[in-house]
């Protein structure tokens, strides 16, 4: 009996939600645009988590990094923290269960020359195992190996990109590009990459981080930083404790001051982008919790409205035998039908902007809706529905029929 | 044993300090099958009696029994189901329901007795066919003219099999071709042993019934027999 009412009740608000079309539309407007908010917002951060995490990937979950780091107000007065090349010999020589370690001098652009063509690029000095970090696969040649590091070899891996803009051959393995003042002869050619977040990741030069440190100078003061893989992973502490310890040390930093560098591992990396992008979302939640609670009262508003407007008629249901319960469900079922198809058009919606948002930035990753986020914006929809709609749906039923018949 | 039996039935209305007594201490009974009209001018307990006698309203002390069953202190969901089972309404302003088709009102009293969309179906139409609109089916209620109006009213009020067919001014609201019309369908379901009880205040149509009872000031004045006049 309970069922057959339901499905009478669906039946008669389906049928009265369609008779005002338009203003069903106008009563769910505040549902829609919440719930188009939440899913366009949920969805770009996905698509943004899930490309940050497939980079992080690579690196594993057994690797440490070790960086300086910085405060504003570090860059205010001048006094930048730094790795330096003896933290670097410090930490390979004196930390135990350390399967390999790879400085990495980074970020400093250089000009690249082959004939008459030059290139401005980014210069990396490093070792073999950074292949591995910065997931660099060959297409020709071959990776930086440890003797080019141990003899300061003037070699250079390079991208695509470089390639292109040199006017090197198809095959570039052999040639001599100039990097700053050296000859440097070309061993490798890594796979195109193509670009992330609309940078392009083949505009690179690798070269041995010792050959950088060479012609940079011993005086210069470049950051850099390190990556270390264990040979046991259950070791990550001890080594994030003893590398921690012995570069406080080196770095002269009093007990009562934080650290000016950071020891992360792959994974806590991934963590504080993932951090960042979960505070979005709950400040997003926030708002959209806010939009869902106008539209709710708007929804409540509306049903108030028609139950006065439908008096009557509740009243000639109530004559020819509609119980309580009856009329009830039937103005219960209408707002949460409303909800609910406001919930699905804000859901299609969403997914739309995300989907025209995502694809407007260049190389911004594809939009994603996860499933808790649609289960979240039905299960909002329906209890805005249920909680909006128990007020007006209690006074339709509470009606007196004489009263109701008499309504004009 | 009458189908339906009133008590020493009385009606008070408290308006603020004064006390109106509608309906004061009556006493009445109506065989099944009876064609009853029940008169009175305005203000004489007429309407408060259609309210008791239809269920939408308590009394206030005394007891009406329907179909042998005390119904006087029945609650709101309990009168529901009374109304929807025994008593079949008709009103002056018809009361369809606006957005629905003449076949989806007389379907509606099914709904609350939890009869199959089958079942409602066919019964509606064999209702409606009986009041002559088995070709209106479709209609909305504002496609309709006064008189089907009220016909589609009385399949929908016939349509759960009532004890008790109840018309308030059923002919309030049409012009008098149409009322001959709905009267004589009122004597056609009478002589189809309905019961059927009119209230009214124009002498006219209570001349159609086979018992005058007039009220006045919450009595009953006079109570009789009545030899209709044949059209």
């Amino acid at each position: 009996m309970l069922l057959f009412d339901m499905t009478e009740s669906l039946r008669s608000a389906l049928h009265s939600i369609r008779a005002h079309g338009f203003r069903s539309f106008l009563t769910t407007l505040g549902i829609i645009i919440g719930v188009a908010a939440v899913v366009a917002t949920v969805s770009i951060i996905q698509g943004l988590q899930y490309t940050i995490n497939q980079q992080f990937e690579g690196l594993g979950t057994n690797s440490i990094v070790v960086q300086a780091r910085n405060t504003y107000e570090n860059y205010l007065t001048g006094k930048i923290a730094r790795i330096s090349p003896e933290d670097f010999d410090m930490l390979s020589s004196r930390v135990e269960g350390i399967a390999t370690i790879s400085p990495i001098i980074g970020g400093g652009g250089s000009q690249l020359r082959y004939g008459s063509q030059t290139a401005a690029v980014e210069i990396t000095g490093s070792t073999y195992s950074y292949q591995d970090v910065a997931q660099t696969y060959m297409k020709y040649g071959r990776f930086l190996s440890d003797t080019d590091d141990t003899t300061r070899r003037r070699v250079v891996v390079i991208g695509e990109t470089v390639r292109e803009n040199l006017n090197l051959p198809e095959d570039p393995v052999g040639e001599y590009v100039r990097v700053g003042d050296e000859w440097m002869k070309v061993i490798g050619l890594a796979e195109e990459k193509g670009q992330i977040l609309g940078q392009n990741q083949d505009n690179f030069a690798i070269i041995p981080y010792s050959t950088m440190r060479s012609i940079a100078g011993n005086q210069s003061r470049q950051s850099m930083a390190i990556q270390l893989t264990l040979s046991d992973l259950n070791q990550l502490e001890a080594v994030q404790d003893r590398v921690t310890s012995l570069l406080r040390l080196a770095h002269e930093i009093p007990s009562d001051e934080d650290d000016d560098f950071q020891v992360q591992t792959s994974e806590q990396l991934t963590d504080t982008f993932n951090t960042i992008l979960s505070s979005v979302t709950v400040v997003m939640g926030g708002v959209v919790g806010i939009s869902l609670l106008v539209g709710g009262i708007g929804i409540m508003n509306i049903m108030l409205v028609s139950v006065t407007e439908r008096t009557r008629e509740i009243g000639i249901c109530k004559a020819i035998g509609a119980k309580r319960h009856q009329i009830l469900m039937q103005f219960l079922f209408e707002s949460l039908l409303l909800c609910l198809l406001g919930g699905l058009v804000g859901l299609t919606l969403g997914y739309g902007i995300g989907l025209a948002a995502s694809a407007a930035i260049p190389n911004f990753p594809q939009a994603v809706v996860p499933m808790w986020a649609v289960l979240l914006s039905f299960g909002f929809s329906a209890m805005v529905g249920l909680v909006f709609g128990i007020m007006p749906a209690a006074k339709a039923a509470n009606l007196d029929p004489i009263e109701a018949l008499r309504y004009e | 044993m009458a189908l339906l039996q009133i008590n020493n039935l009385s009606k008070e209305y408290v308006m603020g300090d004064n006390v109106l007594r509608a309906l004061d201490a009556v006493n009445l009974s109506i065989e099944r099958s009876d064609y009853v009209a029940i008169t009175g001018t305005s203000g004489s307990g007429k309407s408060t009696m259609l309210n008791i006698l239809g269920c939408l309203d308590r009394p206030s002390e005394g007891h009406y029994i329907l179909n042998q069953k005390d119904v006087s202190q029945l609650n709101p969901d309990e009168l529901a189901d009374i109304r929807n089972r025994e008593i079949g309404f008709i009103f002056q302003s018809f009361n369809l329901l606006p957005r629905a088709t003449a076949l989806e009102n007389v379907m509606q009293p099914l709904i609350y007795q939890g009869v199959s969309r089958g079942d409602r179906k066919r019964r509606a139409e064999e209702a409606l066919k009986h009041v002559g609109l088995g070709s209106r089916m479709d209609h909305l209620p504002n496609q309709l003219s006064g008189g089907q109006r009220q016909r589609v009213a009385i399949a929908r009020a016939l349509v759960t099999n009532p004890s008790i067919l109840l018309a308030d001014e059923p002919t309030g609201n049409l012009d008098s071709r149409t009322t001959i019309e709905i009267m004589k369908l009122f004597d056609d379901l009478h002589a189809q042993k309905q019961t059927i009880i009119v209230v009214t205040h124009e002498a006219e149509i209570a001349n159609h019934c086979h018992r005058i009872v007039r009220l006045e000031d919450g009595h009953v004045a006079e109570d009789r027999r009545n030899q209709p006049m044949v059209h």
